[in-house]
């Protein structure tokens, strides 16, 4: 339910970037979101539209990678993508596995048209 | 066409912010925790009974969010230590700027401990980090035992559990069992505490758990720890 602002965000930092390359137009975001990160995709990119409907953005499209969530065991090291909340290793059997990758929003790339 | 790589957070802005108010926690050995639960799992009695366990020399302050009103900070100023009452007009989650507006007029010379009641949700205060030593999370006994699973995102997050309305057990259909291995499920590494703030019980554990937090930030400063008051 707060993904309108997490899209206005991401607008802030467009507007940010379209200001280092004068006369261009970004066309396009690209971000990664975790699974764990707390946002809901479908209701980002319906935001995000909204926001760049009849804007200046526009045209502007939004790209969202979904990243799994991954655990790394300490005993092991084994790094294994987490399903069903199953937070035992697969390889040792160890439970007490930390989490490593599934907490990302962030903007990786723009596409920038000259 | 040209690509142009970012790496960027999207709550960049909320992120530098966080970072001020931790750098100035650091500074001022303030230990800020932030207590996350779904409107009605107890966070306000639980810190009302929190606050008129600490003595009167204790140095701690209360930031509390809610969307509307100044119920809480009015139950919580009670107690006679300094409450500010964040009202966010409808904004379903604290952010840092809300944070570092509400703290400009105190003194964090005179603080320990800085507790912030989050708005009552398990979605959107995940993903604002408001520059606190942790979060913690609240479930109670009438709620499911599933809400770990279906939010996992806060219990991931948070490195305390309370358990909370406990003394409910016997008449709500609540598995505690399932609800911990739940909780463990999403974060292994979890403490839980179960709590009433009704009868007392497990009260003890939690001022215990958050003295210890507090002192373990002063020892990471080569501080002495504070003495129980």
């Amino acid at each position: 339910m707060h993904e309108l602002g997490i899209a206005a965000s991401i607008l802030e930092c467009v507007q940010t970037e379209a200001s280092r390359h004068p006369g261009a137009h970004i066309s396009k975001v690209g971000i990664k979101v975790g699974e764990l990160s707390g946002v809901d995709a479908d209701a980002l990119q319906f935001g995000f539209e909204c926001l760049v409907k009849d804007s200046d953005f526009e045209p502007l499209a939004l790209d969202i990678e979904l990243l799994p969530r991954v655990q790394r065991c300490p005993q092991c090291g084994c790094e294994f993508r987490m399903t069903d909340f199953d937070p035992q290793c697969p390889n040792c059997g160890e439970f007490s596995t930390q989490c490593i990758s599934g907490e990302q929003l962030d903007i990786v790339f723009m596409e920038v048209e000259e | 066409m040209n690509r142009v790589e970012v790496e960027k957070k999207v709550l960049n802005e909320n992120q530098v912010l966080a970072e001020q108010l931790r750098q100035r926690y650091r500074d001022h050995q303030v230990c800020c925790v932030n207590l996350i639960s779904a409107p009605g799992s107890g966070k306000t009695l639980l810190l009302e009974r929190t606050l008129e366990r600490m003595g009167p020399t204790e140095r701690v302050a209360v930031l509390t969010g809610d969307l509307q009103t100044e119920n809480d900070a009015k139950r919580l100023a009670r107690f006679g230590f300094p409450v500010k009452q964040i009202i966010t007009g409808g904004t379903c989650h604290l952010d840092a700027k809300m944070i570092g507006k509400h703290l400009q007029d105190w003194d964090l010379n005179n603080l320990d401990l800085l507790i912030v009641e989050n708005v009552g949700n398990l979605v959107c205060p995940s993903s604002y980090d408001l520059g606190e030593d942790c979060k913690i999370v609240l479930l109670s006994t009438t709620e499911g035992e599933d809400k770990p699973l279906k939010y996992p995102s806060i219990f991931a997050k948070s490195e305390l559990m309370l358990l909370t309305k406990i003394d409910l057990l016997p008449y709500v259909p609540f598995d505690a069992e399932l609800a911990r291995e739940n909780a463990r499920r999403v974060h292994p590494q979890i403490r839980i505490i179960d709590v009433s703030s009704t009868t007392g019980e497990g009260l003890d554990r939690w001022m215990d758990w958050l003295q210890q937090r507090r002192n373990s930030k002063f020892a990471d400063a080569g501080l002495p720890a504070r003495a129980e008051n």
